[in-house]
C-alpha cells in the first residue's frame, strides 16, 4: 500500500530483552496519529528503531515508507527517504551553526554534483523562521549548544519544517517544555499538518494533545497497541490512568 | 572558483600520484661527509657552509634520539637507506613554462600555478631537495622584497643572511635540527625591507616525489622595522611503501615592530616522519603568528615558538592537529618570554580518530626578573572512537608575581549519538563525522587565512571520509 507509514510486526531487542513484540502501526499520510503509554512501555524505542539507531536490534518486521521497506538501509539513507524524527533529546553539535547544519542535510538530498544556492536557501530558512516565530539570530547559534528545553524543541521543529519529511515522529516533543513553548511548537507541527505529511507524535502526557489534535489515538503498553480510537481516547486514558491501560493489556493479551 | 565537488574530484586523490623520477643529482644513500661534499658541489656553495655543514654532522652523530621523552617509533628511522639530495636541476626556474613537463605537471594537479595567479604575492615551488620553480610578482620585488631559494640566499645576500642563519635556531638545538644543518637544501629566504608590508601572501610548496628520500628545507625569514609579511606553505607527498623523512628548520626574525605571519597547512602521506623545528625571534612591539595545521604524515613532531626578546613582542600559535589510524601528531608551542610586557597565545586543537594518537607539548617560560608578561593557553581534544588516544604536557615555568598566566585544557568526544543524530537528518556517517570536526576547529580556522581555511575544511573532510570503513 501506498502513500502510509506502515509499521508491520516490529520485533526490536535491546541486549537480551524484547521491548517491541510484534508492533503493527499504520498511519495514512495526512493524518496525525499519537501513541500514548506509560513509561518505559517502548516509545522511544520505536521511534529510535524506525530511524535506524544502531543499539536498537531489530529481530523481525518491517518499517514501509510508501510501499517501501527501509528497514535494511542506514539511518541516513531513511531519513532521505523522508523520514524524520523529532529526537526526545537532540544532541548538540558544538561549532555547527544550525544554518550550516541544514544547509548540509539538504546538500546530502542533492545529487553529488549540484550544490544548493545559499540565497535561495537563506529565503527559504527564513520563512520557516517566521512562521515558527524564531529569531533569525539564532541560525548563527551552534546546534542545541547551550539551548533551552523550548529552544532545542524548536530547533528541531524548524529542521523539520525545511527537510519537508513525508513521515514524522516526534518523540515525546512536549518533555521539558512550559505552556507557551508547547503552543508555539504545536503550531509549528500544526503548520506542517495537510496532504504531504503523516506524523505519529510520541508522548507521554495528553497536554500536547489539546493542541496538536491528533486524527488517531493509539494506547501502547508492554511493547505493542492495546487500544486505537478517536482524540477523544486521550481523554479517556487522561481520566482513566495507566492502571486502565495495564488492563486493556490483560485483555489483548487473552484475546 | 571551481564548484567544489569538482574540487573534491580532483583532491581525493590529492597527493597521491608520482612520476618516475629521472634526477640529475643523486647524493646516493646515507649520509657521510661525502654526501656532504658532494651536496657543496653540486650547490657550488661557500667554505663557510660545507663547514657549517660538517660541524652540524658531527652533532647531529653525536646527539642520542629523543626517545627518553618523545616516541619509539623514532627508533625505525633508518638513516641509512635514505637518500639526502636527490635534484632534476639545481637551479629554480622563473617561468613555469621553463619547469620540466612532470614536474610542471604535479604543481599543476596540486593547484600550485593557479593560485599564484589568484592571490599570491610570490611562489617557490620545491620538488625533491630543490626548487623547481620561483618566482616573485614584479610589484612585490620592487618594493625591495628578497624571496628566493635557501641556497640562493645564502650565495647572493650573504651578508644579511650570516647574519641570522643559525642563529634562531642554532645546529645543536635538537638531533634533527643538526641533521637539517647538516644536509639542508631548498626551503625559502625571505627579507622585507623596513616599512615594507607585503599585501599578499607568499607561498612555499614542498613536494616529496621520490621514495627513500629525505627532505630538508631550510627557511629563513626576516621581516625589517615595521614590515608586514604572511608566508604560506602546503606540503604532499605520494604514498610509498617505505617511510619517508621530513625534517625542516625554520627560523623567523621579527625586527622591533614588525609582523609575520606564517601559516602551514601540510598533507602528508601516511609514512612521512616530518620532524621540524620552527622557531621566531620576536622584538621589541613585533609580532609573530604561527598557523599550523598537521594531517597526515606517520609521526609528526613539531612545537613552534616565539622567542619574546623585545619589550611588549607578542607570539600566537594556532595549531590544528589530526590523527587518524597508525598517525601520531605530536605538536605543540614554545612561548619563551624575554622582556616585560610580552604577551603569548597558544590555542592548539587535536583530533584524533580510530587508533590515532595526538600529543599536545607546551612549554611557556617566564623567569622572575619580568614583569606584566601574559600567556593564554588552551588545548582541546576532540576523540572520535574509544581507541584513539590524547595527551597534554603542558610546562609552564613562571617565575615572580608580575605575570600572569591562564591555561585551560578540555577533552570531548563525538558520540555515537551525535552522529547518529546527524545521520537522522541525512547526512551519511563521513559528513556527519567531518562536520563535528570542522564544527571543533571552527572557531578557530575563522582566524585563517580564507582559501586556507577552506582547504583546511576539504582536507579534514576527505580524511575523515576516508577513516569510515
Amino acid at each position: 500500500m501506498s502513500n502510509t507509514l506502515e509499521i508491520k510486526n516490529l520485533n526490536v531487542s535491546i541486549g537480551d530483552k524484547q521491548i517491541l513484540k510484534d508492533f503493527s502501526l499504520t498511519v495514512p499520510k495526512g493524518e496525525v496519529h499519537a501513541i500514548m503509554g506509560p513509561n518505559g512501555t517502548g516509545k522511544s524505542t520505536l521511534a529510535k528503531a524506525m530511524a535506524g539507531h544502531p543499539d536498537y536490534e531489530v529481530t523481525s518486521g518491517e518499517v514501509i515508507i510508501d510501499g517501501e521497506n527501509i528497514m535494511e538501509l542506514e539511518a541516513d539513507e531513511r531519513s532521505r527517504e523522508g523520514l524524520f524524527l523529532a529526537f526526545q533529546y537532540p544532541m548538540e553539535i558544538p561549532g555547527v551553526t544550525i544554518a550550516n547544519f541544514i544547509r548540509a542535510a539538504l546538500n546530502a538530498r542533492l545529487p553529488d554534483d549540484e550544490e544548493l544556492n545559499a540565497p535561495d536557501y537563506y529565503k527559504a530558512l527564513y520563512a520557516k523562521m517566521d512562521m515558527l516565530k524564531i529569531d533569525r539570530k539564532f541560525t548563527s547559534r551552534s546546534v542545541n549548544d547551550g539551548f533551552s528545553g523550548g529552544e532545542k524543541k524548536r530547533c528541531e521543529i524548524l529542521q523539520m519544517a525545511m527537510l519537508e519529511p513525508k513521515y514524522a515522529v516526534l518523540d515525546e516533543t512536549d518533555s521539558g517544555l512550559d505552556i507557551d513553548a508547547l503552543k508555539i511548537v504545536a503550531e509549528g507541527v500544526n503548520s506542517m499538518r495537510g496532504e504531504n505529511l503523516g506524523a505519529l507524535v510520541i508522548t507521554h502526557y495528553q497536554r500536547l494533545l489539546d493542541y496538536i489534535v491528533p486524527d488517531v489515538v493509539h494506547v501502547m503498553y508492554d511493547g505493542r497497541i492495546v487500544k486505537s480510537g478517536p482524540k477523544e481516547l486521550a481523554l479517556e486514558l487522561e481520566s482513566k490512568g495507566y492502571e486502565w491501560v495495564k488492563e486493556l493489556a490483560g485483555e489483548v493479551a487473552a484475546s | 572558483m571551481v564548484t567544489p565537488n569538482e574540487e573534491i574530484e580532483v583532491d581525493r586523490e590529492k597527493g597521491n600520484f608520482r612520476f618516475q623520477e629521472e634526477h640529475k643529482y643523486d647524493a646516493g644513500v646515507g649520509l657521510t661527509e661525502k654526501t656532504i661534499d658532494y651536496i657543496c658541489d653540486v650547490k657550488g656553495e661557500p667554505d663557510w657552509i660545507r663547514d657549517f655543514r660538517k660541524r652540524a654532522l658531527k652533532v647531529f652523530e653525536s646527539k642520542p634520539m629523543p626517545t627518553n621523552w618523545a616516541t619509539k617509533d623514532l627508533d625505525n628511522i633508518d638513516f641509512d637507506v635514505i637518500r639526502y639530495y636527490l635534484a632534476g636541476d639545481n637551479r629554480a626556474k622563473k617561468s613555469w613554462d621553463d619547469v620540466p613537463d612532470d614536474v610542471k605537471e604535479t604543481f599543476e594537479r596540486l593547484g600550485i600555478p593557479e593560485n599564484e595567479r589568484k592571490f599570491l604575492a610570490g611562489v617557490e615551488a620545491q620538488f625533491d631537495s630543490e626548487a623547481a620553480y620561483s618566482n616573485i610578482k614584479e610589484s612585490v620585488g620592487k618594493q625591495g622584497v628578497i624571496f628566493m631559494g635557501s641556497t640562493e640566499g645564502l650565495m647572493k645576500h650573504p651578508e644579511l643572511f650570516k647574519k641570522w642563519f643559525g642563529k634562531v635556531i642554532p645546529t645543536g638545538d635538537n638531533k634533527f635540527s643538526a641533521l637539517n644543518s647538516a644536509c639542508f637544501s631548498g626551503g625559502s629566504f625571505i627579507y622585507v625591507p623596513p616599512g615594507v608590508k607585503v599585501s599578499h601572501p607568499l607561498q612555499a610548496y614542498f613536494r616529496i616525489n621520490a621514495e627513500n628520500f629525505g627532505q630538508f628545507e631550510r627557511t629563513l625569514i626576516i621581516a625589517d622595522e615595521g614590515s608586514e609579511v604572511t608566508y604560506m606553505e602546503g606540503c604532499t607527498a605520494p604514498k610509498f611503501d617505505t617511510a619517508t623523512l621530513h625534517s625542516a628548520v625554520v627560523e623567523l626574525v621579527a625586527m622591533p615592530g614588525a609582523k609575520i605571519e606564517y601559516v602551514t597547512v601540510q598533507n602528508w602521506a601516511s609514512n612521512v616522519y616530518n620532524l621540524v623545528t620552527k622557531r621566531a625571534i620576536a622584538h621589541e612591539g613585533a609580532t609573530v603568528k604561527w598557523i599550523d595545521c598537521n594531517i597526515g604524515s606517520r609521526l609528526t613532531m613539531k612545537y613552534p615558538g616565539v622567542v619574546l626578546k623585545g619589550k611588549e613582542a607578542r607570539g600566537e600559535v594556532l595549531s590544528i592537529a589530526l590523527a587518524n589510524d597508525g598517525q601520531h601528531q605530536d605538536t605543540g608551542a614554545k612561548m619563551i618570554h624575554a622582556a616585560d610586557n610580552t604577551t603569548s597565545n597558544i590555542i592548539s586543537k587535536s583530533i584524533s580518530v580510530g587508533e590515532g594518537r595526538s600529543t599536545y607539548r607546551g612549554q611557556v617560560h617566564m623567569p622572575k626578573n619580568l614583569k606584566g608578561c601574559k600567556n593564554n593557553t588552551e588545548c582541546d581534544a576532540l576523540l572520535i572512537n574509544e581507541n584513539s588516544r590524547t595527551d597534554t604536557y603542558p610546562a609552564i615555568t613562571v617565575r615572580g608575581n608580575k605575570n600572569a598566566v591562564q591555561h585551560e585544557a578540555s577533552v570531548s568526544k563525538v558520540s555515537a549519538e551525535q552522529i547518529f543524530y546527524m545521520q537522522q537528518r541525512g547526512l551519511s556517517e563521513g559528513e556527519a563525522m567531518s562536520l563535528s570536526v570542522n564544527g571543533f576547529v571552527n572557531d578557530l580556522t575563522r582566524q585563517f587565512p580564507m582559501e586556507y581555511s577552506v582547504e583546511l575544511k576539504r582536507l579534514i573532510e576527505l580524511e575523515m571520509e576516508g577513516s569510515v570503513g
